[in-house]
């Protein structure tokens, strides 16, 4: 179908509820993000131990009205002067992501506006787009979350090759399991990152997982099990902060070391960390003091946009927009997987 | 008045527009594919009626029970709709929308069951008002079917739970039953009807209020729960 003419500059409305946030924001090509919203569910499933799929989606269906009407109010931008809606199409849990994707396909139906599907990692990758400070194309990124491990050179909006990923558990999902370990409540990886402030990193020896041969990809789950098997070792608290600021560097030297790695292969001099645990702040000093010696340009997205939020979903769609790559409501598009190495435009203009 | 009405909690996926005094409908059996259907069953029949969405004064939705994910998707749908112009909604049970067909055929009462899966049913038992709309005698519940209240009087059965539950309803609801439609579907024609009195009286609500009524609300053990569970 022919992009219908709608100048490319109009703002975008964004929503994200991939997962337990739910969130919506506005962004204008000209004058940055305008306005963003988000409500964070980990309240609700933190006397479950996790998040419900059930209740998550519920939450979404009763948020998701006055968040949208926040940020459409708080831009200044009546919805019909909207230059698109974006959504995140997936990956993520399949009942949540269906309440944003229909809610943006009301949206955009009624007004008569493009209907863009966003890869959820490649908002995440572009979150640094959002900041004074960005990076150009080409870079390399490192998405690290809950869900997700990949290192992905980056050539341009929608132009990935994946360098390396987890072979089993995701980063975030190894500071959650190790956090259980340890006792800590739910979510457990800023509560291990907190313990492990206090702990002295260098008196376990834990591995630095598939360092040792060449290659970007990652594994995560033997250093659980690392874990497990020391645990007995850390009968008191005191203790217990050591075995978490152990476990951490463990996490960000095998983070750093692939980096480094995937900086080499590729020649690019630039590097862009996204994903909820791009908030680690260990990792952080640690990729910056890499930078420092090798000389290379170190690309964060603030706190707020390495986790989950609609500001990215609002930037992506965006720029897929921009590219001409949205559609006018034809049938709604979402799916719990869609690999980012297979990331073209399900339907492209 | 224009208004748009839209029902996904079942099986089926329909849409209803009343325009300038008649009403268009569509109808599938959509099984999981809701999404699909959805959008190009509402243009077609905004074409039909050669209106727009700002036309719209209004919209209808059915909000279960029914499937949680089916219920949610029209509701997130009829939420977008609505904000896009921000015109007022007005809410329907799927079990109304049961109900309302025999009603309006002569029927004087009518069961209405929906099979909620793990061996429930989504019930609600309703007479016929004054003005043939449908008035509760038993309000809408999710039970096992032998758990179903009984409601007095000869009465009309709709809905799938007398599919899969026939005998255990009949014997708890004791009603005297003239006809089992177990194949009967709620349909948004069905809601727009209800609805209509509720716009003539503005007793709408906001797109933000809406909600899918889902009667089953314990979807998951607590951490307690959870513990408890494994000591017992």
């Amino acid at each position: 179908m022919p992009e219908p003419v709608r100048p490319p500059e109009r703002p975008v409305l964004g929503i994200e509820t991939s997962c337990d946030e739910t969130a919506c924001a506005v962004y204008d090509g000209e004058r940055g993000l305008l306005a963003h919203r988000l409500h964070s569910q980990i309240r609700l499933h933190a006397e479950y131990g996790g998040v419900v799929p059930e209740l998550a989606s519920r939450d979404h269906v009763a948020r998701i009205h006055e968040l949208v009407r926040q940020v459409l109010a708080e831009s200044g931008v009546p919805a019909a002067e909207l230059g698109g809606v974006a959504y995140t199409a997936g990956p993520g849990l399949i009942g949540a992501l269906m309440v944003g994707a229909s809610v943006a396909a009301g949206l955009a139906t009624a007004l008569d506006l493009p209907l863009i599907p966003v890869h959820h990692m490649e908002a995440h990758l572009l979150a640094p787009m959002l900041e004074e400070r960005r990076p150009t194309f080409p870079f390399v990124a490192l998405l690290v979350s809950g869900g997700h491990t990949l290192l992905v050179a980056v050539r341009g909006v929608g132009d990935y090759e994946l360098l390396g990923e987890s072979l089993d558990d995701a980063v975030g999902e190894a500071f959650d399991k190790t956090a259980k370990l340890l006792g800590l409540p739910y979510p457990g990886g800023p509560e291990l990152a907190r313990l492990a402030e206090a702990g002295n990193g260098s008196r376990f020896k834990f591995p630095r997982p598939m360092t040792d041969r060449p290659g970007l990809d990652f594994s995560f789950s033997g250093l659980k099990t690392a874990v497990l098997t020391t645990l007995p070792q850390a009968p008191e608290a005191a203790d217990r902060a050591d075995l978490a600021a152990s476990f951490q560097e463990a996490v960000t030297d095998t983070l750093a070391i692939k980096c480094r790695r995937a900086l080499d292969a590729t020649g690019y001099t630039q590097l862009v960390v996204a994903g909820g645990v791009g908030a680690n702040l260990r990792l952080r000093e640690k990729l910056g003091a890499l930078a420092q010696q090798q000389g290379f340009e170190l690309f964060f997205p603030r706190q707020a946009f390495c986790t989950d939020n609609g500001a990215m979903i609002a930037y992506a769609g965006w720029a897929r927009r921009a590219q001409g790559r949205a559609t006018h409501a034809g049938p709604l598009f979402t799916t719990p997987r869609w690999p980012l190495a297979e990331l073209r435009p399900p339907v492209a203009a | 008045m224009n208004i748009l009405a839209l029902d996904t909690a079942t099986e089926a996926c329909s849409a209803a527009l009343q325009v300038a005094g008649r009403t268009l409908a569509r109808f599938e059996i959509a099984g999981r594919t809701h999404t699909e259907k959805l959008v190009p069953m509402v243009h077609g029949l905004l074409a039909e009626a050669g209106i727009g969405f700002a036309q719209l004064d209004g919209y209808v939705c059915g909000v279960g029970p029914g499937s949680f994910a089916g219920v949610r998707i029209g509701v997130s749908f009829v939420k977008g709709l609505a904000l896009a112009h921000d015109r007022p909604v007005v809410d329907v049970s799927s079990l109304a929308m049961l109900a309302r067909p025999p009603l309006a055929l002569g029927a004087q009462q009518v069961t209405c069951a929906i099979d909620a899966r793990m061996n429930e049913v989504y019930v609600a038992a309703y007479r016929r008002s004054a003005d043939g709309s449908p008035e509760a005698l038993l309000d809408e519940q999710v039970c096992a079917p032998a758990d179903v209240p009984a409601v007095a009087g000869a009465a009309v059965a709709v809905g799938s739970g007398w599919g899969s539950y026939e005998s255990a309803l009949r014997a708890a609801v004791g009603a005297d039953l003239s006809a089992i439609d177990a194949a009967a579907l709620p349909t948004a024609a069905d809601a727009l009807a209800l609805a209509l009195p509720r716009f003539a009286v503005g007793t709408t609500i906001s797109a933000a209020a809406l909600l899918p009524r889902y009667l089953r609300n314990k979807v998951a053990l607590t951490l307690n729960e959870q513990r408890a569970a494994r000591r017992g």
